[in-house]
């Protein structure tokens, strides 16, 4: 028989990660659908107790997403304009059953590639917060997320959070998702961009992601460098930016049609980083 | 399974508090079936993939299959039998009774609850709002657009008309489902709501991780030993006939394979002993040598050198369909026009929202199964074979349906669960998981069609011809009836004078391809419905004008030589449809000449007919009806409800044969014991057929009775409290059951029909009478397709719909919404691969936010044959869809898909092909 923990405070949880083993569970999404076929011999963390970890917080330093936030509260928690990728993204994740128990850490966690949160994370340079007994530390997002269902977070960790930095300067962020249906669906592509502009609404400073078209979502460096200081043209997004991309053959799509499908998503999403109602969560 | 030591819990259900001691790892959905009973949260998938376990957690709506029991400590769960308050149904639940939302009732929990969330937050939402809320519940049968009125409704929208069944005239009467009440509140049993008393053993069943392959056996003994729960293990050496399939002759599939499996999920081996047993077991500990083959694709299957997979199929050829009249070659050669089409389509899964599931328990020298199925008949004669026993001794008692379309059509569980139960003699419970029912059942068949048409100057058809490859999987299944099918429904609701069309049904080592919808007519739609815009478009003629002047009419002799009757209406649906398709036509290209955007609008349109019943074959049905001592009118059908409506519609047939309010009708159905074998529910026969039986019994039961009463022909008739009144010019007789003596059913007087189609065999040239009647349809769809990403928006279908007479249009609306949904489907999404789309979010079906608003016209031009004139439905709704999004994508962008599903990215492909995505 596997052990299940529902620990009430923080401390408790790191004290059993510091003693144990333990798959941790948060809104669950994800932890059952992979154990439909076969359910392995474990010990639960449940950390959905963990008061603490609820709330988001706004404040002069971001945005503070704690782990046990779900996507509903995303979309209630009346987040800036800035990132307003986040909350596009949180509107399209599975069913509303799902956004209202599924968590934004727990996406990340869970690191699939097709993970509708990372990309907008990745944008918004996020960074995660990991604690343990006796410590914490913070780290990018893209350095948290090592590979498909890989993450840096050690077996005595627990991910508090992520931060989600305030731009310097006013700023905008949009979300792209493609799939084959309405709702319900794993993204064949999604992208998300997120810029700052200059007063004369040029590109002060411009972070891309992509998922779903490599083993982790990832950003686009080169892409991001050749717009900065530029005004967003849609036309200056080249398919040599993709480079870096390496998508797959599957039931969704083929990998030539996902690099096509991404050139027209970034395309559109630099064209929207101006449009106001766009930028509107 | 990873149980966890249970814990003490505490919640509110349906504001009730409740302690108990669980696994705080059991999902919720869990908790509420198997340890509280409260059946009317459903299982769908397990995945948080279909919705259909949607209950309030804290007031939010959240899938139960995917919330751990630990986390519901404290915290209050609404689920729908915490709708209906002081047993009166909530607004919700009676906005979807009177709109029909319901169909099978499987989803409808689901919706209701994410539908109580939604109007709990924001009383007044708008469609957009009802979309995102229910987006997250799959519903196969309904389209989805009643269940958005129904939301809409509950809010101060607009409200459908609902007839009350105390009305006399039963007949085109919109009365809400007679089992709706049971589908709202949750209270319908379907396969996997009911338990047999225990103690009952659980079934699990191994299946092949192979397309093809050898295998041998271990020893089994170790197995048992590990495992004090596992009570035994079924090999093919015990089942005593260990072959069927649904034709007398081709029965080719065996409940458990002897050491070679012909496709991946075929069942080598049942596993009987307690459920957390068998959930314990590793695959991997099960003693089984594997050694595959090199799997026969369908592409390879008619070679020359191809494996031969059975025995009796030189060429791996199942069977071939053949409809040959006049000289294609010539009437080809007479047109001025030609037009050639090569399409090919992909594995359909059914993806109904119930898994399989029952349980069979021994009764001394009988067994009876409790499970879903759609012929429970057919059921009790193959079960019968399988186990050596005589049919008598076999009782079928259909659960609820959550869903067929085909696919409940075979066996599934039913012959393990039987063996089962008959050599333990111990009751066995067994529920498919989603990717079992996946894995395991039959699909719709994947074809390759090759088509070519011709006409005349005038525009006239001259000559088709037509040859269809269908894969038809490992097994024969209902290969026959498609090879059949196909052939005769090729050239489409045409005139043509030559025709030569000829199908094959291929075996290969893919799934079972069985029944789906249409029997192989929709994926021949699609060859012929793109021939008639391409040979329009070389006239130079209206694509609706063109088909209008070839639509078939009564008195036009058929390839089958065939003359059609009275009622065939396909020019009135086409007319019918002409000032829509001029209005949509005239909308796009405005749409398209405002924008240079990649976005580009198109109307397509296509027509569709579809023989009701078997094809050439017998298929009758029975139903009695009669009057109790009570004075009550029972009327016992064996017809089975898969949501379709076939209950209401039997007992509103019946009401008006009989001359008295449905109301007055209770209704048995579905048990094969107590009653009579109306037929598989397919082939849209229930309305036409055992509806034509119910007609015919309630005649002769009110004959019986005017006989008694000497009344006279058009007396009227009425039963109240306990008596019968036959009351004629103002003087009323009355008959006392009650004082009259019961038979072996308990019926004082009672009234028997029986109706079989008149139709002849074909002969070798598909000459003869297939089909007693024929429904025809035209469908236009207008489509938005992204060119840059080959994408495809449905904005609008028109379907104008010839069903004889509507016994009741709102579950007629109901039928032709879902088989839209389903066409839907099979043109823009659907596309199982075995081993890689065995769940539901790989295998993709429309959800609300895909099915576009619909409007549906009906044209009743009575049917002389059909009950009041009626005719069936069921799949005529789907077969004309998918051509017509197809030729609508034509429309919009100038390149015609010529395999479904159109993805994306197959779409798109073909936009670069064409020279440039972005078509002006």
């Amino acid at each position: 028989m596997g052990l299940y923990l529902r620990p009430q405070t923080l401390p408790d949880a790191l004290s059993a990660l510091a003693a144990g083993r333990y798959t941790i569970l948060s809104g669950a999404t994800d932890h059952f659908p992979a154990r439909v076929l076969a359910t392995p011999a474990e010990d639960i963390l449940d950390i959905g107790a963990i008061a603490e970890l609820d709330t988001i917080r706004l404040d002069a330093e971001g945005i503070w997403i704690p782990a046990r936030a779900t996507w509903r509260a995303v979309i209630d928690a009346g987040l800036p304009a800035s990132a307003a990728a986040l909350v596009a993204a949180a509107r399209q994740i599975g069913g509303q059953q799902v956004q209202n128990t599924a968590t934004v850490v727990g996406n990340l966690c869970n690191a699939s590639p097709a993970a509708d949160g990372i990309p907008p994370l990745l944008a918004l340079d996020a960074e995660v917060e990991l604690a343990r007994l006796g410590g914490r530390r913070r780290m990018k997002v893209a350095d948290f997320v090592l590979g498909n269902r890989r993450t840096a977070r050690a077996p005595d960790e627990l991910v508090l959070g992520v931060h989600i930095p305030l731009p310097a300067r006013p700023g905008s962020s949009v979300f792209e998702k493609l799939g084959a249906r309405a709702y319900l669906v794993i993204s064949i592509v999604a992208v998300a961009v997120s810029a700052e502009f200059l007063p004369d609404r040029r590109i002060a400073a411009l972070r891309v992601a992509v998922g779903a078209c490599s083993p982790r979502a990832m950003r686009l460096p080169a892409l991001e460098a050749a717009l900065a200081g530029l005004l967003p043209d849609p036309a200056l997004v080249s398919e040599d930016h993709l480079a870096p991309l390496s998508p797959i053959d599957d039931v969704r799509a083929s990998a030539a049609y996902r690099r096509a499908a991404t050139l027209v998503l970034l395309r559109r999403a630099i064209a929207r980083l101006l449009v106001p109602e766009a930028r509107a969560a | 399974m990873n149980d966890a030591p249970a814990i003490p819990l505490r919640f509110t259900l349906n504001g009730r508090a409740v302690a108990i001691i669980a696994d705080p790892m059991l999902r919720l959905a869990d908790l509420l079936r198997e340890k509280l009973r409260l059946t009317g949260t459903k299982i769908g998938c397990n995945a948080g993939d279909c919705g259909a376990c949607t209950v309030l957690l804290d007031g939010r709506q959240v899938c139960a299959c995917l919330v751990p029991a630990g986390q519901v400590e404290g915290r209050a769960v609404v689920t729908v039998e915490g709708l209906a308050e002081s047993g009166r149904l909530a607004t919700l639940q009676a906005a979807f009774l009177r709109h029909g939302a319901a169909q099978c009732g499987i989803c409808t929990p689901g919706m209701l609850m994410a539908a109580a969330d939604l109007l709990a937050r924001t009383p007044h939402p708008d469609e957009a709002m009802v979309e995102d809320a229910l987006g997250g519940v799959l519903c196969r049968c309904t389209g989805y657009r009643k269940i958005i009125e129904a939301v809409l409704a509950a809010c101060g929208g607009a409200e459908a008309a609902l007839d009350q069944d105390t009305r006399m005239d039963a007949v085109g009467a919109r009365l809400a489902r007679v089992d709706g009440v049971a589908k709202i509140t949750g209270s319908e049993a379907f396969g996997a709501d009911a338990w047999p008393d225990p103690p009952f053993l659980s079934l699990r069943v191994i299946r092949s991780p192979h397309a093809h392959a050898r295998f041998s056996f271990g020893d089994f003994d170790p197995l048992l030993a590990a495992h004090p729960g596992l009570v035994r293990v079924l090999t093919a050496s015990d089942v005593p006939r260990n072959l069927f399939g649904i034709y007398p002759v081709g029965k080719d599939q065996p409940v458990l394979a002897e050491g070679y499996v012909r496709y991946r999920g075929e069942a080598v081996l049942a596993l009987l002993g307690d459920a957390e047993t068998l959930a314990d077991i590793n695959e991997g500990n099960i003693p089984i040598r594997w050694q595959p083959l090199p799997p026969l694709s369908f592409a390879a299957a008619a070679a020359a050198d191809a494996v031969q997979l059975h025995a009796h199929a030189p060429g791996n050829v199942l069977c071939r369909g053949r409809v040959v009249c006049g000289d294609v070659a010539t009437g080809l050669a007479a047109g001025v026009a030609h037009a050639e089409i090569g399409v090919t389509t992909s594995f359909v899964e059914h993806a109904y929202i119930e898994p399989e599931a029952g349980y069979a328990r021994r009764v001394g020298d009988r067994i009876e199964i409790f499970a879903c199925t759609q012929t429970p008949y057919m059921d009790r004669d193959e079960l019968a074979g399988i186990l050596g026993l005589r049919p008598e001794q076999v009782r079928v008692i259909p659960s609820a349906v959550g869903g067929g379309f085909g696919g409940k059509l075979d066996l599934s569980l039913q012959p393990l669960l039987c063996l089962a139960a008959w050599l333990t003699g111990q009751s066995v419970r067994m529920v498919y998981s989603r990717s079992e029912s996946m894995a395991a059942t039959t699909k719709r068949h994947p074809a390759r069609i090759q088509a070519e048409a011709a006409a005349d100057a005038e525009g006239r058809l001259t000559g088709f011809r037509f040859t269809g490859d269908f894969n038809t999987g490992a097994y024969a299944s209902w290969g026959p009836t498609v090879a059949g099918r196909v052939p005769v429904h090729a050239m489409g609701p045409y005139r043509v004078p030559h025709v030569a069309a000829h199908s094959t049904a291929l075996y290969t080592n893919d799934p079972p391809a069985g029944a789906f919808r249409g029997f192989g007519v929709p994926q021949a739609a699609l060859a012929t419905e793109a021939l008639m815009d391409l040979l329009a478009d070389r006239l130079g003629e209206d694509r609706l004008e063109f088909r209008l002047k070839n639509a078939l009419r009564p008195g036009d002799r058929l390839a089958t030589g065939q003359v059609l009757g009275e009622g065939a209406a396909l020019a009135a649906c086409l007319e019918a449809l002409r000032p829509h398709w001029h209005a949509l036509r005239a909308e796009a290209a405005s749409r398209n000449a405002a924008s240079d955007s990649a976005l580009r609008h198109g109307v397509g349109i296509a027509c569709m007919w579809y023989g009701i019943g078997n094809t050439g074959m017998s298929n009758p049905s029975e139903m009695v009806i009669g009057v109790t001592r009570e004075g009550r009118v029972v009327l016992y059908s064996g017809a089975v409800d898969i949501g379709q409506g076939s209950n209401t519609i039997m007992r509103q047939i019946a009401a008006a044969a009989l001359g008295i309010p449905a109301a007055a009708i209770d209704l048995v159905t579905g048990d094969t014991d107590r009653t009579r074998d109306a037929g598989k529910t397919s082939a849209s026969r229930q309305t036409f057929v055992s509806g034509n039986a119910a007609r015919l019994a309630a005649e002769a039961l009110r004959e019986t009775i005017l006989r008694r009463a000497n009344g006279a022909p058009d007396a009227g008739l009425a039963f109240r409290d306990g008596a019968i009144l036959i009351s004629h010019d103002g003087v009323e007789t009355r008959l006392d059951p009650a004082a009259m003596v019961p038979d072996a059913q308990d019926l004082v007087l009672r009234g028997e029909g029986r109706f079989d189609p008149p139709t002849t065999a074909l002969d070798d040239d598909g000459q003869g009478i297939p089909y007693a009647s024929y429904a025809f349809a035209a469908q236009i769809a207008a489509v938005a397709v992204d060119t840059e990403l080959g994408v495809t928006r449905v904005e609008k279908i028109i379907a104008a719909h010839e069903v004889g007479r509507a016994i009741n249009p709102t579950l007629v609306e109901g039928q032709i919404h879902g088989g839209i949904a389903q066409g839907l489907g099979l043109a823009l999404m659907e596309e199982y691969v075995p081993g890689r789309t065995e769940n539901l979010h790989d295998y993709l079906i429309p959800t609300i936010g895909d099915v576009p608003p619909i409007e549906v016209i009906l044209i009743e031009e009575p049917d002389p044959l059909g009950p009041f004139g009626a005719k069936g439905v069921g799949e005529p709704a789907l077969i004309a869809t998918a051509p017509a999004i197809f030729n609508a994508i034509s429309d919009a962008t100038g390149v015609r898909p010529t395999a479904a599903p159109c993805t994306p990215d197959r779409l798109l492909t073909l936009l670069r092909a064409a020279g440039g995505e972005h078509v002006p």
